[in-house]
């Protein structure tokens, strides 16, 4: 049934005449053009998808569209401020935490959501926080550097 | 399954373009500077040498080329694509070097039927050891042509001038200079490499070997790199397929009206090609589930455990590779034999990108992005399946999300072109994760069987190996023993009928995986028997000095100190040869007897892979390999019954996770005077051999197949 949904999304308010019951991920792909949320598996078990929904990490292809109303959901194409990357971002790209990019966006929202509930973690800690996520090229080494070091340069700030 | 099934691990190198449309592709590429070189006389030997079936015909053209554009700034054009290993970084890198350029006025064009020259594909870890090359001799060249017309603008001999930064400058006065851009301008100069040009000297390279982090990783880390499932057409529509549930099923009938009751699907039927299409992907989907279909089903009888008693019936004949001395004198001089059969298993290539393509067919011409390995493959698949002749045929491909070896086959490219001349719009096929299973070309599950000897002195004086099904990739050892035979038995394509249940084909260093895990199991197993070190029983018996210098590289790192196996610390070797590198690596690991599980600690590399472009990328490589085959050696099979294949995501195909990963530490051998070789793969290979003599280290058990699952680690623990 199409209804109207308002949320916010990446910091604009936006209102949309959708059925509730569509998959978030496939509605910010398709209706707003933001790719740079994956697919990869559809049943939540990748982390290609993730999306902040009120700063929490969450698999946007197993969410509602529903689910979002009156949220705030931020997609990778949302986390840089003014040109200016997040410190996240920018450390994947310092310690090459990638190959080919495909988990990229889904790891980096999960690191950003991992440094808001724990904003100095251990690496054990940032390992449990990962976990979830798959990447098949294993750039996982590089990724925990990058973000023991955003972590640092965030200097606890959430 | 059927010859075409197979997906050949070798590919046929062959020009496509004939002398008019060679015209126009070169008319389409504007004024500058431009250099090709053609890879049939010298750089390509590499790649031809790999090929079955050899050279087909065609023009003596070119397969590389550069321009320099009246702007300065440099342009490679290469059928190669980016899934990750990096040569948008190292092939630039490889051009600012040898043209004395800044590295941001350097740009790849990669992977593009209508701008690129053909190229077969992007496997073997060939971009950087054949095609890099090439490319670097066309730099060359066009610096030797910059000198010219320097020479000749500035009136100044060529010995006195120098380049550097883009610039070409009298170096007894530096106000005597030209630009790049300026010598470029107005000119269209097309020059056909001749011979082989002299290249900078090594020493003085302050570029190439120079760490160098990816030129795409800002596009990568905000959500602006597109991936072939994120372009958008106007009117495209999203398709779904109707799969059938089981290799060899047969469609019986089929029933879309109650899809075709849902507002806005369009339905195909074509064949065995059902589809339903929607402006959104999600409704699409639903729509699928509405479609009813019964199908033939096949009872074969064959699962992931009886595979390889079925395997073992086919039997294929085989043909020796390798072979020297006299079997029955090492049999005779053995004082003991050991006769050992390794097993290994079914492996998806799960990228995390799904096989993706948007196709857009109009009348005569054909355009489609497509995530694939091969391009000019795709094109000309396309091109056939859709009824047009291949130049009219544009396959662009974006960045690819993985590819392994698994983005060769291009079948999604094939349904969304067929599609979208069925509809009379863009399509887009993105292949769910389910049908990414379902149609993965696996790593062939393969057997080994060796019988060898060693006599009293530890040495090894008997060597019979024969391989079922994995290929001849790494099969024929590289140590000195003096009777030896390795016989190679096809790898599926002509393994005939009753081999493989489904599609196999190349995954990450194809062959070599399966090889190196009996190798180097049975070199351990005879160092143990005989009462040696394994560092030290593998150098006993080796004469290659470069293997030797990585083996000793990695024990110094390591801090190897000599002990009989099992010594209790988990500790294990391999060694091995991919893609012209040398590679050997140490681990340590901890197994938990009572849940059979085994974490990786510690892992040291060395690796000699000739001239290192990018040490930074080459290590970023090794790690990737460490990473990605703790799974094949762990938890990484394929289950499947009957056709149907089991595993249908990620819950039950088990991938490594960043709990798994151990410390990795790399050793890169500087070998600059030798020509750089493949990265990519050659770590990949020794990570099954090396986890199992870790294992065997610590437990004393010795494990035979992969994975090495907890049940099966369990099994040997019980009987050891």
């Amino acid at each position: 049934m199409t209804e109207s949904i308002s949320f916010k999304l990446n910091d604009k308010p936006v209102r949309l005449y959708v059925d509730g019951d569509r998959t978030l991920l496939w509605v910010l792909r398709t209706d707003f053009g933001l790719t740079g949320t994956k697919f990869g598996c559809g049943e939540g078990h990748c982390g290609a998808c993730t999306v902040l929904l009120n700063g929490v990490a969450v698999r946007s292809c197993l969410q509602k569209v529903n689910d979002v109303r009156d949220k705030e959901v931020v997609t990778i194409e949302g986390l840089a401020k003014e040109g200016k990357l997040h410190p996240v971002q920018k450390a994947f790209m310092e310690h090459d935490g990638l190959q080919c990019g495909f988990c990229t966006p889904g790891m980096v929202l999960t690191a950003v959501g991992l440094l808001k509930t724990n904003p100095t973690p251990t690496r054990e800690q940032i390992i449990r926080g990962m976990e979830q996520n798959l990447c098949r090229c294993g750039a996982h080494t590089r990724i925990i550097d990058a973000i023991q070091t955003a972590a640092a340069e965030m200097k606890g700030v959430r | 399954m059927r010859t075409e099934d197979y997906l050949a691990l070798d590919f046929k190198d062959r020009m496509i373009l004939d002398p008019q449309s060679r015209r126009e592709f070169l008319k389409r590429l504007g004024g500058g500077i431009f250099v090709f070189v053609s890879l049939g006389d010298w750089t390509v030997a590499q790649e031809a040498g790999r090929q079955r079936g050899g050279r087909q015909g065609g023009p003596s053209d070119f397969n590389a080329f550069l321009r320099i554009g009246e702007d300065g700034r440099v342009t490679g054009f290469t059928g190669k694509i980016e899934m990750g290993q990096g040569p948008i970084t190292s092939l630039a890198q490889m051009l600012a070097e040898e043209l004395d350029t800044p590295l941001d006025t350097v740009e790849m064009v990669m992977g593009d039927t209508e701008r690129c020259p053909w190229d077969m594909g992007t496997f073997g870890s060939m971009t950087t050891r054949s095609f890099g090359p090439a490319l670097l001799a066309a730099a060359a060249e066009a610096r030797t042509i910059l000198m010219e017309l320097a020479a000749e603008a500035l009136q100044v001999p060529q010995e006195w001038l120098v380049t550097k930064d883009g610039v070409i400058f009298d170096g007894r006065n530096k106000d005597l200079r030209r630009t790049y851009g300026e010598l470029a301008k107005g000119k269209k100069i097309e020059r056909h490499l001749q011979g082989k040009p002299t290249l900078k000297d090594v020493a003085r390279y302050t570029v190439v070997g120079k760490p160098l982090l990816r030129r795409d990783g800002r596009d990568k880390v905000t959500g602006k790199a597109q991936y072939a499932g994120d372009l958008r057409e106007p009117g495209m529509l999203y398709a779904r397929l109707l799969r059938p549930p089981a290799h060899g099923a047969k469609l019986k009938n089929v029933d879309t009206a109650l899809a075709k009751t849902i507002a806005g699907v369009q339905v195909v039927q074509d064949g065995d090609l059902v589809a339903v299409l929607h402006e959104f992907p999600d409704v699409a989907e639903a729509a699928l589930a509405e479609v009813k279909a019964e199908f033939d089903l096949p009872a074969t009888g064959v699962d992931d455990k009886t595979i390889f008693d079925h395997l073992l019936k086919t039997n294929p004949q085989g043909r020796a590779v390798a072979e020297g001395g006299d079997l029955s004198e090492g049999r005779k001089l053995a004082s003991k034999t050991f006769e050992r059969t390794y097993l290994n298993s079914y492996v998806a290539h799960a990228a995390m990108e799904t096989h993706s393509a948007l196709a857009k067919v109009e009348g005569d011409k054909a355009t489609i992005w497509a995530s694939t390995q091969n391009p000019f493959g795709a094109q000309s698949e396309i091109a056939q399946a859709i009824g047009l002749p291949a130049n009219n045929v544009r396959v662009i491909t974006p960045f690819v999300g993985g590819g392994f070896g698994g983005k060769t086959r291009n079948t999604q490219a094939v349904e969304a072109a067929r599609l979208s001349k069925a509809v009379g719009k863009p399509v887009q096929v993105v292949w769910s994760r389910a049908e990414e299973f379902f149609y993965d070309t696996f790593r062939p599950a393969a057997i080994v069987k060796i019988n060898s000897g060693i006599d009293a002195a530890g040495k090894v004086v008997l060597w019979d190996y024969d391989v079922l099904y994995a290929g001849e990739r790494g099969a024929a050892q590289f140590y000195a023993l003096p009777n030896h035979r390795t016989t190679a038995r096809p790898s599926g394509r002509q393994g005939g009928g009753g081999g493989h249940p489904f599609a196999t084909g190349a995954w990450r260093a194809p062959g070599n995986n399966t090889n190196t895990f009996a190798r180097e199991s049975q070199i351990d197993i005879m160092a143990a028997a005989a009462g040696l070190d394994p560092v030290e029983f593998r150098l006993k018996n080796l004469n290659d000095p470069r293997m030797i210098r990585v083996l000793k590289a990695a024990a110094e790192r390591f801090g190897w100190t000599p002990a009989k196996a099992p010594s209790k610390r988990g500790y294990g070797v391999a060694c091995g040869m991919d893609a012209g590198t040398w590679v050997a690596m140490i681990i340590e690991v901890e197994v938990d007897a009572k849940k059979g599980t085994t974490q990786v600690k510690r892992v040291v590399c060395a690796q000699d892979m000739g001239l290192v472009v990018n040490p930074e990328g080459a290590k970023i490589q090794l790690e990737g390999c460490v990473t990605m085959g703790m799974g094949y050696a762990l938890t990484e099979e394929v289950h499947f019954k009957d056709g149907k294949v089991l595993d249908t995501n990620f819950d039950t195909y088990e991938l490594p996770r960043f709990s798994w990963v151990p410390k990795i530490e790399t050793v890169l051998i500087d070998a600059k005077d030798s020509p750089p070789q493949g990265g990519g793969e050659p770590a990949i290979i020794l990570m099954g051999a090396v986890i199992a003599n870790a294992i065997y280290d610590r437990t004393a058990a010795r494990l035979f197949q992969l994975p090495m699952t907890p049940e099966r680690v369990l099994a040997a623990i019980q009987k050891a």
